[in-house]
């Protein structure tokens, strides 16, 4: 009992070392494309540079006076991405791939929109619409979400190749329906952009942290949304790893035969698989337009939502295990920050942070190879100490 | 319709060859989701080849023709070399592929964006300033118009770019290539069975490196043919997410040259059907809106597929990092 606990931990500590090594090496990579474009700009000094990566590293606190502020911002826009996360997650533990969350994303986001700005709130309790937008939002993702899912378990299609057809049409749904509607933000000359949820009273509760989290008299987006995606993230976590059902999708990721021939419904756990994945994603978008002070841009047919792709990175960074997912996704967000405030207060932009996080991705890749040479090490010390415990017995 | 024709036929160019990117580096063994980071890649070398070039020497303003070659073999072989970073971490280190090519579709456009915006101070790059009547951009002038051309011979040889030869040769060679060769029958069985492969006496490692290093140089091509023709000569660190799209289109085509082919000139065409739709009086009458036409080409790929679908196979060894200890 005792060794394999033991063992576990040290496994959780070589994958957390083996992580920090790869995000070292993606902060190294990034402070050398600035370090070389000092040397070879003759405007921006080496100085520069090693401010340039210290203001990145600071995230929100490299910010000025605003910390606050943007520390608030900064946890309500994990939000989403925690979710979107989780659905790649879902997805890759069942053995499939899911890059169609952007388009989960926008049904998500349309639907509950449609749904906080239609009821009435003169008549209806104000919670009630929230919990309904919210709750038909993700439906709708997960029905969209349930599409590649369909595809993939009775016809045999490859899910990624329905993923990203699924993408492009929710972008030009989302856009059809919307354009022209009543919908849009007139009253505020946002004529890109649909009306906030607030024009219907329609918000996350925040408890306050919004003027917890302000700078002075501005407070930040905060709300009780992070707290939620956390809250899934560990159902997540027990679903998958205390439940049947989890156990199914695991044995469907591992070997799809091999969950046939154990008499599993293998073909209801792809399509369930995916639509619960689609049904993260679009509650992820849902509490991000329900915050009630998001503009969302409903003339979205060329470009998709980054929050759907960068879901991938966020669980893969996390070892696919969802309570990390909520760590990477914040973390993700602390980089972002901490681009945007170079860009504001440096020669460089904020496209340092996008490519130090590719870099962390790319090395954690590697993640097997380092924990690997890390566990060699480790172990022949374990073997050290068991065989002279073992001459220390013979002896006796 | 011949109008409708060649603009298919430009739509059609960049998905093939990217299409057929996928299919070496997938053929070999190793999936190339970075194809997206490729062709954002190669474009990007590919416009700043132009801008140097024509900003430095002027001979090549006075040959356009030669210096649109120059660029796209620079953006081939920024491809070949981009797709390094993939195959190295698959093949030396077996690391999970997925994570290689989705780090790379993150990687390429915050390297274009980053240098991009550190030079010029903006988020695009633009190749070329003047505009034609033809609503081309003219100086780096790649159009060859032959206004007396009628039938097959206009879609082929009247508003056409020296690229659709270029691509369509390249696609006949190098299929040829992989389906004729000794070289490319090894590479296939890598894709199919690596250890059978081994057991033979081929260099599986060899072959799989061969393999996305063509797809690399292919995507960085293809990356720069969309910009150069359809994205009217704008390198913006996107390029629409073509490079998922030519991975659809070779899944569609089932692996082969000729499905891709047919995949890719199918989608080029319905996908020019948005673009033209207000221009032809059958469609004007219909009276839909964009989105109707925007959303067709994905819904025929989904339909064709669902019906088809049992005949798709994708090589067997795709994605499995080769372990000579395994069996």
């Amino acid at each position: 009992m005792t060794k394999s606990k033991k063992r576990k931990s040290s496994e959780g500590l070589k994958s957390l070392s083996a992580s920090l090594l790869c995000i070292l090496g993606g902060i190294l990579v990034g402070f050398i494309v600035l370090a070389v474009l000092s040397i070879f700009n003759p405007k921006i000094g080496f100085a520069e540079a090693i401010r340039g990566i210290m203001i990145v590293l600071g995230g929100p606190f490299s910010g000025g006076g605003n910390s606050l502020f943007q520390l608030g911002n900064m946890l309500f826009n994990a939000t989403p991405l925690i979710l979107t996360g989780l659905s790649a997650c879902i997805a890759f533990k069942t053995g499939l791939f899911n890059i169609g969350a952007p388009g989960q994303y926008l049904m998500g986001a349309m639907v509950t929109l449609i749904v906080a700005l239609s009821l009435p709130s003169s008549s209806m309790p104000v919670a009630l619409i929230w919990v309904l937008a919210f709750v038909s939002g993700t439906l709708a993702g997960a029905l969209w979400g349930a599409i590649p899912g369909f595809f993939k378990a009775y016809l045999n299609v490859n899910e990624v190749i329905v993923c990203i057809m699924t993408n492009w049409i929710a972008a030009n749904v989302v856009s059809w329906v919307f354009n022209g509607s009543r919908f849009i933000n007139v009253a505020e000359t946002k004529v890109n952009f649909i009306m906030k949820t607030t024009a219907n009273n329609i918000a996350t509760p925040t408890f306050g942290l919004d003027q917890l989290f302000s700078g002075g008299s501005v407070s930040s987006y905060a709300d009780i949304s992070i707290f939620i995606a956390a809250l899934v993230a560990i159902g997540l976590y027990i679903m998958m790893n205390k439940t049947t059902f989890g156990y199914e999708l695991k044995a469907c990721g591992f070997n799809r035969d091999g969950a046939k021939y154990t008499g599993m419904n293998e073909k209801r756990n792809l399509l369930l698989a995916m639509a619960i994945a689609g049904g993260l994603a679009a509650m992820g978008a849902s509490l991000w337009c329900l915050n009630g002070h998001q503009d969302f841009k409903w003339d979205t047919y060329q470009t998709l939502p980054t929050d759907g792709f960068n879901g991938i990175p966020a669980a893969l960074l996390a070892g696919n295990n969802p309570i990390a997912i909520i760590f990477t996704s914040i973390f993700l967000k602390y980089i972002n920050v901490g681009g945007s405030n170079l860009a504001a207060n440096t020669a460089f932009n904020e496209y340092v942070s996008q490519l130090m996080v590719a870099m962390i991705v790319y090395f954690s890749g590697f993640a097997r190879y380092i924990s690997s040479i890390v566990g060699k090490k480790k172990k022949s010390l374990q073997e050290i100490e068991s065989e002279i415990k073992m001459t220390k017995e013979e002896k006796k | 319709m011949i109008f409708i024709l060649q603009k298919t036929l430009i739509f059609t160019i960049p998905l093939l060859i990217v299409a057929l990117a996928g299919m070496f580096a997938e053929r070999s063994g190793i999936i190339n989701i970075a194809l997206d980071g490729i062709m954002i890649f190669g474009a990007f070398i590919g416009a700043v080849v132009t801008l140097v070039l024509r900003q430095n020497i002027p001979f090549f303003v006075d040959h356009n023709q030669l210096m649109f070659v120059v660029a796209m073999i620079a953006a081939t072989l920024a491809g070949a070399l981009f797709s390094l970073l993939l195959s190295i971490s698959a093949v030396k280190f077996k690391a999970d592929q997925t994570i290689a090519g989705t780090a790379l579709n993150l990687l390429a456009p915050a390297i274009a964006l980053f240098f991009i915006k550190v030079f010029t101070s903006k988020d695009q790059l633009e190749m070329g300033t003047a505009v034609d009547s033809l609503g081309q951009r003219q100086d780096f002038g790649f159009v060859i118009q032959n206004k007396e051309a009628t039938g097959i011979f206009a879609v082929l040889f009247d508003k056409a770019y020296i690229s659709t030869y270029i691509a369509i040769v390249l696609f006949i060679i190098l299929s040829i290539f992989l389906y004729k060769t000794k070289t490319g029958l090894r590479l296939r069985a890598c894709g199919e069975h690596p250890q059978a492969a081994d057991s033979v006496g081929i260099n599986v490692y060899k072959m799989r490196y061969l393999g996305t290093t063509i797809s690399g140089a292919l995507g960085g091509f293809g990356g720069y043919l969309y910009i150069a023709t359809v994205a009217n000569g704008t390198a913006s660190g996107a390029v629409a997410g073509m490079g998922f799209l030519a991975m659809a289109i070779m899944i569609f085509g089932n692996w082969s040259p000729l499905g891709v082919a047919f995949g890719s000139l199918m989608f080029g065409f319905l996908k020019c059907l948005s673009v033209v739709y207000n221009q032809i009086p059958f469609t004007k009458q219909l009276n839909l809106p964009m989105y109707f036409y925007n959303i067709i080409p994905y819904l025929v790929v989904l339909i064709v597929l669902g019906i088809s679908s049992s005949k798709s196979r994708a090589p067997k060894a795709e994605g499995i990092p080769y372990d000579k200890g395994s069996r």
